[in-house]
């Protein structure tokens, strides 16, 4: 008795102000959430602060958010301190050359593994999968010595070479493709289809979801990379955006101003690919978990 | 059953000659990826493994060292120093930003509103560059005047931690911006499986009377082990691969406190330019995160559930 007494007790505030409950619930959930997206986006609102600032205002404290006279100059100087523009060609040229070729070869050859019968295939398949598994850190030397043989070092051939055949593509299309029902390729074969026509005009417009991610997470992956610039580029006229944004910081060390504009400037294509493209990114993340 | 029956009939009715043709058409297909797979992925691969036991400084003539480059690992201070780094990298990193991106991902698996605008701030910071996200960070966590100690002192804190700018504290404030750029991406996975979860089961705990802890320890967190199996194998690795952050970050200092693996790799081979060590130092990594991926995989079907 005593027990179920208690019980009723116990029960008894939910059952009488339920909605009061919940209500409360959801604002606590929303303040947490709220904070913590401010906490993710503060080093980003920072940036853009700092970057229309003097740079002996940067570190005033307390933290003039919204400078009284905004440096927009700032934005004009990182273009003629530094030559910004060319970094920005160089891994522009980069980013949608090794996103073309990626798509195409990998593509190609996911169909093949998805839908042709072969001898050999699945070893090779396998083949692939296993070089996923391996960080690309273990074989960076021998990759890089080969490229020095070929005489490709200081050239961008040697990172589009280098990233354009990608293991990962092809393993995130075939799985992709694999989803694809065989009976609309076979009602094509029987139509006369070849299989390069089934590619072409069924499997990729029946794949633009998957095609869509790999673009994206290639693209982001090559405009963001800093350590195949940083091993095989070394003039000045090459180099992309991200070293020259790290040879910015050590050339130009104080001008905190001016390196944060810096930053932000090679984040706004990324962001606009990001925003345009978000339900790509997650549909991709979501389904297969994989990694740019 | 038509198509079935057609395909049989067209399989009885081919002749060799038309299977030749089909594989040809097949290897076509492979071809362009495959030959710069090989020549561009796998023969490093094998390279590597066999320049671990070469010496070569990519000028002079290669010779065979045998078991040298391994055996000079043992007395390499400065590899036992990276060594320890990328343990304690990877032993920060992964559970940090496991619990991190899981606690987000229960927070917006709920009924909100603006669930997908938080989910898209959560997850930018994993796409915005590591250049422009390290220098930031250095700048907020400037030891002297950054914006964090200057808050820490005005609350009254008397010496603040100088950060990335000291021994102790450098790799804490690196394994912090790795969590930070990294949950939003695994939170993701978690969302999804968590939405895959039939509400079902969580209604029929809730008629035998269980409370919200019981329903997460024995429904949400059984149901998640698949999902918490993927993460921690991925997160693993990449743990083991990090570079770009600290190496803009710190460079892998102060001294040597954030050196880890892949920055004494890459300063072996490209600094000092002695290839043959620094693939065996690479072969270290490979053993190790292989090693680990397998036992992880062993370990699987002992705690992970499936449906």
């Amino acid at each position: 008795m005593d027990s179920s007494a208690a019980q009723t007790l116990v029960h008894e505030p939910s059952v009488i102000y339920p909605r009061l409950k919940i209500r409360l619930g959801r604002v606590i959930t929303y303040a947490i959430l709220i904070s913590l997206a401010l906490l993710m986006l503060l080093p980003f609102l920072w940036m853009i602060s700092a970057s229309l600032k003097m740079d002996k205002d940067v570190f005033r404290y307390p933290i003039e958010w919204v400078p009284a006279i905004p440096q927009w100059s700032n934005y004009i100087a990182i273009w003629t301190r530094i030559p910004f523009l060319t970094f920005f060609a160089n891994t522009l040229k980069l980013t949608v050359t090794i996103t073309l070729l990626q798509v195409f070869t990998s593509s190609f050859a996911a169909y093949a593994f998805a839908k042709l019968h072969f001898p050999g295939r699945d070893l090779l398949f396998l083949a692939y999968i296993g070089s996923i598994a391996i960080p690309w850190q273990v074989y960076m030397v021998p990759q890089f010595i080969m490229m020095r043989q070929l005489g490709l070092v200081d050239n961008h051939a040697s990172l589009i070479l280098l990233q354009a055949f990608s293991a990962f593509g092809v393993f995130l299309l075939r799985q992709f493709f694999v989803s694809i029902p065989d009976e609309i390729l076979d009602a094509a074969r029987i139509d006369g289809m070849s299989e390069y026509g089934i590619y072409f005009r069924i499997m990729l417009p029946l794949s633009k979801p998957a095609l869509a991610t790999l673009t994206i997470f290639t693209s982001v992956a090559v405009w963001n990379d800093f350590m195949g610039p940083l091993i095989y580029l070394t003039s000045q006229h090459l180099k992309t955006i991200q070293l020259g944004l790290r040879m910015f910081i050590q050339q130009y060390s104080a001008d905190y101003a001016l390196i944060m504009a810096a930053a932000l400037v090679s984040l706004i294509p990324v962001v606009i690919l990001f925003l345009a493209l978000q339900r790509f990114f997650v549909e991709g993340i979501a389904t297969t978990g994989v990694k740019g | 059953m038509s198509t079935v029956s057609l395909r049989q009939t067209t399989i009885a009715a081919g002749k060799r000659r038309s299977h030749f043709k089909k594989y040809l058409v097949a290897y076509s297909f492979i071809l362009p990826n495959l030959i710069g797979f090989a020549i561009f992925t796998l023969v490093p691969m094998v390279f590597s493994l066999a320049l671990s036991f070469m010496n070569w400084d990519g000028a002079n003539q290669i010779s065979w060292a045998g078991l040298d480059n391994f055996r000079r690992l043992l007395t390499d201070e400065t590899f036992g120093i990276s060594l320890r780094n990328t343990l304690f990298f990877v032993s920060g990193n992964v559970p940090l930003t496991m619990m991190a991106s899981l606690g987000l991902a229960l927070l917006l698996n709920q009924p909100l509103r603006g669930r997908n605008l938080f989910r898209t701030t959560f997850f930018f910071p994993y796409v915005a560059s590591l250049v422009a996200v390290a220098v930031v960070w250095n700048m907020l966590f400037f030891p002297s005047a950054g914006p964090v100690n200057q808050v820490l002192i005005s609350l009254g804190v008397q010496n603040p931690p100088r950060w990335a700018a000291s021994v102790d504290w450098a790799m804490p404030t690196v394994i912090m911006a790795s969590v930070w750029k990294g949950m939003g991406y695994y939170m993701i996975i978690y969302l999804a499986a968590l939405q895959s979860i039939p509400s079902t089961l969580y209604e029929a705990a809730a008629v035998d009377g269980a409370n919200g802890w019981q329903k997460f320890r024995h429904i949400t967190l059984p149901m998640l082990t698949p999902a918490t199996f993927f993460i921690s194998v991925m997160l693993i690795i990449s743990s083991f691969k990090i570079f770009d952050l600290i190496m803009v970050m710190t460079g892998g200092g102060p001294g040597r406190a954030t050196n880890v693996l892949v920055i004494h790799i890459y300063n072996t081979a490209f600094r000092e330019f002695r290839f043959g060590y620094s693939s065996s130092i690479a072969m270290v990594l490979l053993v190790m995160v292989l090693g680990i991926t397998i036992v992880q995989f062993y370990m699987e079907r002992r705690w992970v559930k499936y449906q």
